[in-house]
């Protein structure tokens, strides 16, 4: 049978590949540029039997999908910049509390309201450090609506594995405009579901090392009772002071995604013309395809460009990218803000090439033409 | 470089140009396909005074989502022709409704004229099939797709009820640019 194929938004291929990994509940609060997402989970999931709230507030929605989570639900929320700000300490609270969920940023303007309804991708280190305290952090960029929905499908298996939060950020450009989606068969990309307890619910720690860095974790409303806490705690969830217990679990919370099995997990780039490279665009979601653009131009001109591309933006993929600093003679980071990426990539590659940034924050997108001109001047 | 192919719809707001494009990157990208991007104005710009949608059509994928070099426009309305027929390029074509732009800007390429809006309301009997008029002149002007694809996206786009008028709307739009096109 033919597989289906619709013309869709970046925004509606979202929604379809969180339904797609089971995501059976949503909770929001509309933003531009954002809203499409929430506008398709509020049709669809009332027909699957899911669960669409629109809360009172950004920090409401993003509660009410950990309180889904912890109850066993697959849950999603979407925004924008400001939105994202509000639910900033409450990204934290999952991160403690190691609850899975996928939290969309459609990156606009910023900060504060910024500019509502143009693109930006000023958010890519709040994505690192929003929140405070030292934490991990799973960030994924795609840049096209295909790859929205694969995207949107790993964040979901990654929050499930991983059992965090995971961000998928892009921006307004690829949020609204529409290209051709192939609709995977069920079975067709791997679906994960959080593991369940093996130990009945008298033995039940909902952090029990044991297990590995990622304990499994229990329903709520199941046989199985427990205590969660935004509070440093022990393998039973209660809080504690204990040093070596605080330090253990610090420690344990950045290994399970930093660690080198996990990062070969997490981490996914693409990398187009690089073997030959003399000059490498890093860019990442939209900006890409400008960069995409400029390097088959500059390849037509003669100059040995190529592009890497981190679909992973968080953890950063440090080791691949110092590799290819020792390779090329420059590094030139292509950014619809004033410059955060490149200086993720300054402390990677330090001193073994040029690097120089391109940056735009007018509300229109970079152009090919932008890109091509920094390469000319650093080489 | 690969071959990208890039057309502008502009209008007033709610003439129904961004489905124009819509139906346009379907006939291409779901019907042909082929690949294509479509964007439109959005926000503040696209709530009355003039709004656009952009497709970008190819045969390989599509990098740069936004025009670049405009292959072919239109122009619903004079503000929109003011603010959106440019950077045509050279050799390009621009096609304006007749009886709302009364001076075309000019350039290094062909500019066409067909009354648009006076056809849907006098030929058809709707205004609100101009869009798909203008569409099917569009496709007839530049060739992009295929008159039957056209045909197909815009019957998989409109209800029942309202399929004889818009397959009407597309055939007089094609047929009346091809005439212009004959001279």
């Amino acid at each position: 049978m033919a597989k289906k194929i619709a013309l869709l938004q970046g925004n509606e291929a979202c929604a379809q590949g969180a339904l797609y990994a089971g995501c059976n509940f949503f909770g929001g609060y509309p933003i531009t540029p954002s809203t499409e997402i929430a506008e398709v989970m509020a049709g669809e999931l009332p027909k699957i039997g899911g669960k669409f709230i629109q809360m009172e507030d950004e920090i409401g929605a993003i509660a009410s999908i950990i309180g889904a989570s912890l109850a066993g639900s697959k849950v999603l929320t979407a925004s924008s910049g400001p939105g994202i700000s509000l639910k900033q300490e409450l990204i934290g609270y999952a991160c403690i509390a190691e609850v899975p969920c996928v939290i969309i940023n459609v990156m606009r303007g910023g900060p504060s309201t910024g500019m509502p309804t143009g693109p930006g991708q000023s958010d890519v280190m709040q994505a690192r450090w929003g929140t405070h305290g030292d934490h991990a952090a799973i960030a994924l960029c795609p840049a096209s609506c295909q790859e929205i929905f694969t995207e949107t499908v790993r964040a979901f298996n990654l929050a499930e594995k991983y059992r965090m939060p995971v961000q998928v950020l892009y921006d307004e450009i690829v949020g609204h405009m529409r290209e051709r989606i192939v609709f995977p068969e069920p079975g067709e990309l791997e679906v994960i579901d959080r593991p369940a307890p093996s130990v009945p619910p008298e033995k039940y720690k909902p952090f029990d090392t044991s297990f590995g860095d990622v304990p499994p974790l229990a329903a709520y409303g199941s046989d199985y009772r427990f205590h969660v806490t935004g509070l440093n705690k022990a393998e039973d969830g209660f809080p504690t002071t204990k040093a070596e217990l605080v330090d253990a679990e610090e420690r344990r919370q950045i290994r399970k995604v930093e660690c080198p099995e996990a990062r070969a997990d997490i981490e996914s780039n693409e990398e187009y013309l690089i073997d030959d490279a003399e000059v490498v665009v890093l860019a990442y979601g939209s900006t890409s395809r400008s960069a995409r653009y400029a390097v088959n131009e500059l390849r037509e001109q003669g100059i040995k460009a190529g592009m890497f591309r981190p679909i992973t933006l968080w953890p950063f993929p440090e080791k691949r990218v110092a590799q290819i600093g020792e390779q090329v003679k420059a590094i030139v980071v292509p950014e619809m803000n004033l410059g955060q990426m490149i200086f993720e990539v300054e402390r990677v590659v330090k001193n073994s090439c040029k690097l120089a940034g391109v940056h735009r924050v007018d509300g229109d997108p970079l152009t090919p033409s932008q890109i091509i001109d920094q390469v000319k001047e650093v080489l | 470089m690969a071959e990208r192919y890039e057309l502008r719809f502009s209008g007033a707001g709610g003439q129904g140009l961004i489905t124009a494009g819509i139906i346009l990157a379907e006939a291409a990208s779901i019907i042909e396909g082929r690949h294509a991007v479509q964007s439109q104005s959005y926000g503040p710009e696209a709530r009355g005074g003039a709004s656009k949608s952009e497709v970008i059509i190819g045969d390989e994928p599509i990098d740069y989502p936004k025009a670049t070099v405009v292959d072919a426009c239109l122009a619903m309305t004079q503000e929109a022709a003011d603010k959106y027929a440019v950077g045509i390029k050279d050799g390009g074509v621009l096609l304006v409704d007749s009886d709302f732009v009364k001076n075309p800007p000019q350039g290094n390429y062909k500019v066409y004229s067909l009354p648009i809006m006076r056809t849907a309301k006098v030929d058809v009997g709707r205004e609100i099939v101009a869009n798909v008029i203008a569409l099917g002149a569009m496709i007839a002007l530049t060739g992009v797709v295929k008159r039957e694809s056209g045909e197909q996206a815009v019957l998989a786009k409109v209800p029942e009820a309202f399929k004889d008028l818009n397959k009407k709307a597309y055939s007089l739009g094609f047929d009346k640019m091809k005439e212009v096109l004959a001279g």
